[in-house]
């Protein structure tokens, strides 16, 4: 294998794993109470935001960020559920896409009034920069970080839904909250506990996208967050499993379109990326492991 | 166990209970009869707290005292004992067996307790034994009501609110289930109050009925009382 090749799928899949962390978030959320939260992607904005800070304060033991970034997404996630969601809880879903984008905008304004437009510069310390030797290929050390942390993440969200009593009670919650009121489930709470998932795993992207690229600014979040949507489009809406592969596809299609497309082209590589999108949905309009919703009268 | 005076509920601009009472007591099999859109539903609904009360009061005799419906959360109510066992089964489809009925013990801690409670299930119904790993939704009607049955009773009813068990069901498969609730009070001592439209099946179960019009109860008495009625015979009972 060539070193370039080597070199391109590690990049495809650090990014496809950057827009999986995100859009797992996307997906649990509108399994459990179908609700596309557009301020998602914010989530991505804050977490770096939480790292830069974390870092320049120098405050913290560098081992102590990525979980203090987590619990802060997290806090952020159920922020957003308290204000942006329940509030308006019952209400038409049109009304909750208004009220998701407009916090969105709001986080997004709130961010470039006291963080300032300008986007920052700042590197993780110098042994977190590290370069591997990976078959010929030079090798960034986070481009390998960010793909096991995720696969770790994916593995054990994966099993907290599929075998503890909270888990199975979440997918309960998703097929029939009616039904799920009267097991004694606290609607409210999980619905909480989702979003502040989703928004742990949200800013750990944060965490890892500062790291990766070293720039951040307020208005990062938007397009991650559009295309992690479009992630758990592709690979099928309310399904993990979908909402993963559905990032890494999109990753990979990303990195190949930009590595292997004449340089010319490069530039249009959303376009690309978003043209495999409507590919992908003409073939399957439910998404690669999406179910079409049946059910036994 | 249960003590309802007087109750009234809307729902929306409709008031559908005006003014009802009855009351079930420990140990017995009631039954609340009568026509579509009576507020028979409505009224189980009321009882687990799901909707709010409009006038007059329901009172849940637990062993923790008296407790006012009205003023406890749905969570409160199912972790006082009155579990509701839903009109059309609600079961989960896409969750095994096996996880709907861990979900009906949902707010017990006690591990050794719930795989009890769910063996149990089993004993009592074999055949949701034998596919506990298979997807309740894969089920058939009668299957699926066993396993709404199971589910309900995982959580240890003090008081179990069963809506139209009978719904959609083959008139032999409703002999079964009926047979098994009968069953289930005589053995388990399991105190019910089951809504039903088939009230033929429910007033020869039930120890007490209830016929509700129009979001009153318009007659009371045992389930043979009400049998050999003439006036419910005629209203209930003649036609289908």
């Amino acid at each position: 294998m060539s070193d370039y090749l080597i070199q391109q799928i590690v990049n495809g899949l650090s990014l496809g794993s950057l827009y999986a962390l995100v859009a797992i978030g996307f997906s649990l959320i509108y399994g459990v109470i179908r609700l596309v939260n557009f301020a998602h992607g914010d989530l991505l904005m804050i977490g770096a935001f939480m790292t830069f800070g974390l870092v320049a304060s120098d405050m913290v033991p560098w081992a102590a960020i990525p979980l203090l970034v987590l619990a802060g997404g997290f806090a952020a996630g159920g922020l957003i559920e308290r204000v942006a969601f329940r509030s308006i809880s019952g209400a038409p879903m049109i009304t909750g896409f208004i009220v998701t984008l407009s916090a969105s905008i709001a986080i997004q304004n709130l961010a470039l009034i006291f963080l300032g437009s300008q986007p920052r510069n700042f590197n993780f310390p110098e042994v977190f920069r590290m370069r591997l030797p990976i078959g010929g290929a030079d090798v960034a050390l986070i481009d390998i970080v960010i793909p096991a942390v995720t696969l770790l993440c994916a593995l054990g969200l994966t099993t907290f839904i599929r075998r503890t009593r909270v888990g199975i009670a979440i997918r309960a919650v998703a097929e029939n909250p009616f039904a799920a009121q009267l097991m004694g489930i606290s609607i409210g709470r999980l619905v909480f506990l989702v979003f502040g998932l989703g928004g742990a795993l949200a800013a750990l992207a944060g965490l890892f996208w500062s790291g990766k690229y070293g720039q951040i600014n307020p208005l990062m979040g938007f397009l991650p967050g559009l295309k992690a949507f479009l992630a758990t489009i592709i690979g099928g809406v309310g399904s993990l499993p979908g909402a993963i592969a559905g990032g890494y596809i999109l990753g990979f299609s990303e990195i190949a379109f930009v590595g292997f497309l004449p340089p010319e082209y490069s530039g249009y590589r959303d376009a690309f990326v978003f043209g495999l999108l409507i590919l992908i949905l003409l073939v399957r309009p439910q998404g690669l492991f999406g179910e079409a919703e049946q059910e036994r009268a | 166990m249960l003590r309802v005076e007087d109750l009234h509920v809307d729902r929306g601009r409709t008031k559908v209970l005006q003014g009802i009472n009855l009351s079930v007591e420990p140990g017995e099999i009631a039954t609340l009869i009568g026509a579509n859109g009576a507020g028979k539903t409505t009224t189980l609904m009321t009882l687990s707290g799901l909707l709010p009360i409009a006038g007059g009061r329901a009172e849940f005799r637990a062993e923790r005292g008296p407790l006012d419906i009205g003023a406890t959360s749905p969570v409160g109510l199912v972790r006082a004992g009155i579990i509701h066992c839903p009109e059309g089964r609600q079961i989960f489809g896409r969750l095994s067996i096996e996880e709907n009925l861990q979900l009906g013990a949902y707010l017990s801690n006690d591990r050794d307790r719930i795989a009890q409670a769910v063996a149990d299930i089993y004993e009592w119904f074999p055949i949701l034994g034998e596919r506990r790993a298979l997807k309740a939704g894969n089920l058939s009607g009668g299957e699926q009501m066993m396993l709404a049955i199971g589910r309900a009773l995982v959580a240890e009813p003090k008081l179990l609110l069963l809506d139209e068990p009978s719904l959609g069901l083959a008139p032999q498969i409703t002999e079964e289930i009926f047979d098994a609730l009968g069953k289930l009070n005589r053995e388990k001592g399991v105190t019910m109050l089951i809504v039903e439209q088939n009230a033929m099946l429910a007033l020869e179960l039930a120890d007490r009925a209830f016929v509700i019009e129009n979001g009153r109860i318009v007659l009371t008495g045992t389930g043979k009382e009400l049998l050999d009625d003439p006036a419910v015979f005629e209203a209930y009972l003649g036609v289908g």
